[in-house]
């Protein structure tokens, strides 16, 4: 049960050289874009330009694999949805109809538009994947809530959140521990068991889960307190990094790129570009 | 004229929950620059008056207080908890809370942080007291990548930035092998000495800790304290059998052969003591007592043949280890922190599955069978208490294994209760668990599984944070277990328990195998010791000083000697 | 001396839960049997979060934990549902007040205070949120988002109203009242 998960990888790149705060914002920006407009010529610039970040960033495409198949395969189900439930949404969005199978002329007939719209919907997927794993595999999670707490949320918060992604892995391994040393109680966790057994089978690896969790909460917040957690109104981060040149020049470049997508996309007062009419 | 830096006068706590106080009118002075050793059974409260001095009592832990406690000449009263973590830092005792921070510098700046303190100071001060400790090279290290030994490192050199005043150590030693329980405690003497600091620790291994010089013991039993003195005094007086604490063992082998120890012949090292006064009583006695008879072989039951095991590919964390073990057998597994110990016996319960090798039980291949049917015959208790523990009352916890397996009410009801008789936890029966130290929350893990009497029981650190007594109560009934045909499989980094209870030991180094002999063989080879991080027993010296021969003998006397002796306290 | 600010506790919460309710609803969401559609047990803890330590806490504790959840195991947050479990943590942490399990019981009315109200929440969260902001940030067909609202908010609402009622009646007999406990030999 040994899933993997995205984390922070070291490597020497210019991305991972920009600060926290940096990417911070630009990945605000890239999934503000990538959620408002639905214009493909903007969408297809935004892909080429996250691939290329990609590559510059000398992270493997071998490494984040395991996810992007993951999401490959969420998309073509969501597709399948999308199209069980709403066949003609691209007919709809863009007003005319060319249909390409016609399938007794009814509701399931397959469309251009209805192609050309979930296309879209797939290409807006792929513009913001490339950003939001590079954001997490290229920031280290410390220095990440340092920059938050930079942006302005407090700092007991952003420490928060450092805490939430310190915990995740050892959570995950009590999590296998204690499934184990139940099962060594004799309780079955073989999925054959019926659906009413294996609630209560799970219930028994969540209820300890949690409570043990409870528990590390008093032991942790005891262990923070006796260090002086709390005490100003401010704390310095460790792993914060200043400013730089290229931090500024990036913070630009995106917030010109979200003004022109904008423009490009809300110009002819819609968010959708329409080849076909 | 010394400065007393803590001071409690008639000082009592009772926590909430409770009906009767935890501490009994506690008086009792520590001055500046001193080293304190505070012992006593498990529950009797120690980490309760660690958390007193702290803050955690009361500002965490709410309760009743009566009496006073100073620090630095300030009334805690008048303090808040941000002022005591200025003047007193702690280790806790629990292992899981100690880390707060992703990395080792994140965690040792971490008070630096708070104190809002500029980047550059941090980085200095950070790089400092990692070179004190000799973790300076593990900065970028994430926390759970680092062996037992290093994490102690970690979490001292995380108090020591912050310049307090008074350091407190809740069992310290705990989970650490010999070795590096050595280190730690010359570690802890040496930043006293460079510091000038006073010392406050907490800790059940009184002969590991008398390793350096301590200025004072204090015994706690039942929430009061029942002596104050130095090494030398205690070690002389019949106290800590009296409240069943483990004596030193060359200090127990010259009370056994009849010495009178008095503080002047300085018990408190092994180096110091002057055994010369007593040299002719301890030949005298070895001579006298019989050694122990060796026992016959019979059937092997469970087989392991070139096991081969890694977490992750490329990286093999167990590398052809095989041994077989007889009916009836107590085995000890020994080694290094980090040799792979506890994962050896994951891999014999069946949680983690070898990438070579088989595991045979009764000649049977069992390497297929699930967690749930290896389970029917291995119990095994983990090292980690908090991670078995599922339910919230005792009594439902140990008897769990029990209602899954559809065992009948009453006969629950019996061997539940039996099960805690042994375990020493009859009294708490209808407690909920969050109300137990730390070494009574162990013992209900320990419950746990010897309530479903398993064929083969393997326990992880069984002894860690327990006392004397308990000790001895749950060992022997293993002993007895033992007789009847169960094998116990002991993972340990005591040496003494190791000696005493299982004859036979299997060294495991770097995930191998390295030695499979007696017990006293095994620390009768120094390079066996060097390479697994173990540590000789003091009864060699003794033997040695006291001119006998054949230390080895002399060892084996002892230990079936005192386990007759323990043997009358049932 | 009451903080104004949030306490230690309340942080360390946030923190720790999140982590939580990421690895919950990663390894211990239970399928039906149905394609896509599980018991995502997480709810059950985010309710429990959201009634020990309050609103602000079970708030963050879903957001945080489901964006990071969406984040690292799926490569991306998908934002208008982690929105959802924001709110509905917050929500449910409102009734905290009225229950107070802090003072150690979880009587029948409490219980029935807590089902009615996480109902309600999750039905404003998942049945009218949610899909909404599907529509209005993904431009997904309307039918499907509302249909995957529906079936993800009513097993939910089972979830709850089952794990999360379990765990708060264990929390609350966890809190062992004071002066209960004596050593009886
Ligand atoms: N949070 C708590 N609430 C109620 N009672 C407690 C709590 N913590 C400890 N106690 C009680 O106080 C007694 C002393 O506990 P303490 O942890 O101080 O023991 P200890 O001497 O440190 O033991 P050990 O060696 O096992 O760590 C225990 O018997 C326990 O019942
Ligand atoms: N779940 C895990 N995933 C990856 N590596 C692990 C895991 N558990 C242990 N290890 C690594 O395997 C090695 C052996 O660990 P193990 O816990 O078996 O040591 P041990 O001999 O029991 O040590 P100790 O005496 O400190 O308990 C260590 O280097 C450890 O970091
Ligand atoms: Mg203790
Ligand atoms: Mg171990």
């Amino acid at each position: 049960m040994a899933v993997e998960m995205l984390s922070y990888i070291e490597r020497h790149s210019p991305v991972h050289r920009l600060t926290g705060v940096t990417k911070l914002i630009c990945f605000m920006i890239w999934s503000s874009i990538a959620m408002l407009t639905y214009d493909t010529r903007v969408l297809t610039f935004l892909f080429l330009v996250s691939i290329g970040v990609f590559i510059i960033s000398k992270v493997k495409l071998r490494e984040v694999a395991f996810v992007l198949l993951f999401i490959l395969f969420f998309l073509m189900i969501n597709n399948l949805a999308i199209y069980v439930f709403s066949p003609q949404e691209g007919v709809r969005i863009y007003g005319t109809s060319h249909v390409l199978v016609d399938i007794g002329g009814g509701r399931y007939s397959l469309t251009l538009e209805q192609l050309f719209y979930q296309f879209n919907v797939t290409l807006k997927y792929f513009t913001v994947i490339p950003a939001a794993i590079l954001f997490i595999v290229t920031t280290n999670p410390s220095e990440f809530a340092a920059s938050l707490n930079r942006i302005g949320v407090s700092y007991r918060i952003s420490y928060a959140v450092a805490l939430a992604l310190r915990y995740i892995p050892d959570i995950q391994r009590d999590f296998r521990n204690i499934s184990m040393s139940q099962q060594a109680r004799g309780i079955d966790m073989s999925r054959k068991e019926k659906l009413p057994k294996r609630i209560k089978n799970a219930a028994s690896i969540i209820i300890p889960l949690i409570l043990s969790s409870l528990d590390k909460i008093e032991i942790i917040s005891n262990a923070m307190e006796l260090r002086g957690f709390g005490k100003n109104k401010k704390r310095t981060w460790y792993r914060a990094r200043p400013f730089q040149k290229i931090d500024i020049i990036t913070i630009i470049l995106f917030v010109l790129i979200l003004i022109v997508s904008l423009y490009v996309t809300f110009h002819d007062g819609n968010r959708f570009y329409n080849p076909f009419s | 004229m010394k400065k007393p830096v803590i001071q409690f006068e008639n000082f009592s706590f009772q926590y909430r929950s409770q009906t009767a106080p935890t501490l009994h009118e506690i008086n009792l002075t520590i001055y500046e620059g001193e080293k304190v050793l505070i012992v006593g059974p498990s529950g009797s409260g120690k980490s309760t008056l660690g958390h007193c001095l702290n803050g955690l009592v009361p500002f965490s832990y709410k309760g009743e207080v009566s009496g006073s406690l100073k620090i630095s000449g300030e009334d805690v009263k008048d303090l808040d908890i941000f002022s005591l973590s200025k003047k007193v830092g702690t280790v806790l005792q629990d292992p899981d809370g100690q880390f707060i921070g992703l990395t080792v510098a994140e965690d040792i700046a971490f008070a630096l942080e708070n104190d809002g303190a500029p980047q550059t100071h941090m980085f200095d001060k950070v790089a400092e007291v990692s070179k004190m400790v000799e973790m300076n090279e593990y900065l970028d290290s994430s926390l759970h990548q680092l062996s037992g030994g290093q994490k102690q490192r970690v979490s001292l050199a995380g108090v020591m930035v912050d310049d307090v005043e008074i350091l407190l150590f809740d069992e310290p030693l705990a989970n650490l092998d010999p070795a590096t329980g050595k280190y730690a405690i010359e570690l802890i003497d040496r930043i006293q000495n460079e510091t000038n600091k006073t010392v406050v620790i907490i800790e059940h291994r009184l002969e590991d800790v008398l390793h350096c010089h301590v200025d004072r013991i204090i015994v706690v039993d039942d929430g009061r304290i029942i002596a104050d003195m130095t090494p030398d005094e205690l070690l002389a007086s019949p106290v800590l059998e009296q409240c069943s604490i483990r004596e030193p063992l060359y200090v127990k082998a010259a009370k056994y052969a009849g010495c009178e120890l008095t503080p002047e012949m300085q018990p408190a090292h092994i180096e110091s003591f002057q055994v010369d006064r007593c040299k002719a009583q301890l030949v005298d006695w070895f001579r006298k007592v019989d050694s122990p008879q060796p026992k016959a072989k019979t059937e092997a039951i469970l087989e392991l043949k070139d096991i081969t095991f890694g977490y992750k590919p490329g990286r093999t964390t167990i590398q052809g280890v095989s041994f077989s073990i007889e009916k009836g057998e107590m085995v000890s597994i020994v080694g290094k922190n980090g040799a792979g110990k506890s994962t050896l016996s994951k891999l014999i319960c069946g949680f983690e599955k070898p990438n070579a090798g088989q595991i045979y039980y009764r000649g049977q291949d069992i390497s297929g069978d699930t967690i749930k049917e290896r389970a029917a015959r291995i119990g095994m208790v983990m090292q980690n208490p908090n991670q078995m523990i599922s339910k919230q009352m005792i009594y439902d916890e140990v008897a769990l294994g029990l209602v899954i397996r559809g065992v009948p009410d009453a006969e629950i009801k019996e061997r539940v209760l039996k099960t805690l008789k042994i375990c020493g936890l009859y009294p708490f029966r209808n407690w909920p668990i969050s109300a137990l130290s730390f070494g009574q929350k162990k013992r209900v893990t320990i419950a746990s599984i010897l309530v479903l009497e398993p064929e083969v029981l393997i326990l992880d650190e069984p002894t860690a944070g327990q006392d004397f007594r308990h000790y001895t109560e749950i060992m022997e009934f293993l002993v007895e277990l033992g007789r009847q045909g169960v094998i116990i499989i002991m993972i340990t980094h005591d040496m003494h328990l190791m000696l005493e209870y299982t004859p036979r030991a299997i060294v495991i180094a770097g995930g191998e195998k390295i030695a499979d002999d007696t017990a006293v063989n095994v620390l009768a080879d120094s390079t066996i010791i060097e390479a697994a991080n173990l540590k000789e027993t003091s009864l060699f010296d003794l033997a040695q000083r006291a001119g006998i021969g054949e230390p080895k003998q002399f060892v084996d006397r002892f230990i079936a000697y005192d386990r007759e002796v323990r043997q009358k306290w049932q | 001396m009451k903080r104004k600010n949030l306490s230690i506790k309340t942080i360390v919460a946030i923190g720790i839960g999140s982590a939580v309710f990421a690895i919950l609803g990663r390894f211990a969401a239970i399928p039906t049997g149905v394609p896509n559609t599980n018991f995502d047990t997480s709810y059950g803890f985010l309710a429990l979060m959201a009634v020990v330590f309050g609103p602000i806490a079970g708030g963050l504790i879903g957001l945080i934990g489901h964006a990071l959840k969406d984040a690292i195991f799926y490569g991306t947050p998908w934002w208008s549902w982690v929105i959802v479990s924001g709110i509905v943590g917050f929500l449910i942490g409102l009734v905290s007040k009225k229950i107070n399990i802090e003072a150690g019981s979880f009587t029948v009315k409490q219980i029935i205070l807590f089902n009615v109200v996480q109902i309600i929440v999750q039905a404003i969260g998942w049945f009218g949120i949610a899909p909404t902001l599907d529509v209005l940030i993904y431009a997904e067909p309307v039918n499907k988002v509302y249909i995957q609202g529906l079936v993800a908010g009513g097993l939910n609402m089972v979830t709850v109203a089952v794990l999360g009622t379990l765990l708060l009646s264990i929390y609350a007999k966890s809190r062992s009242q004071s002066g209960s406990l004596t050593k009886d030999v």
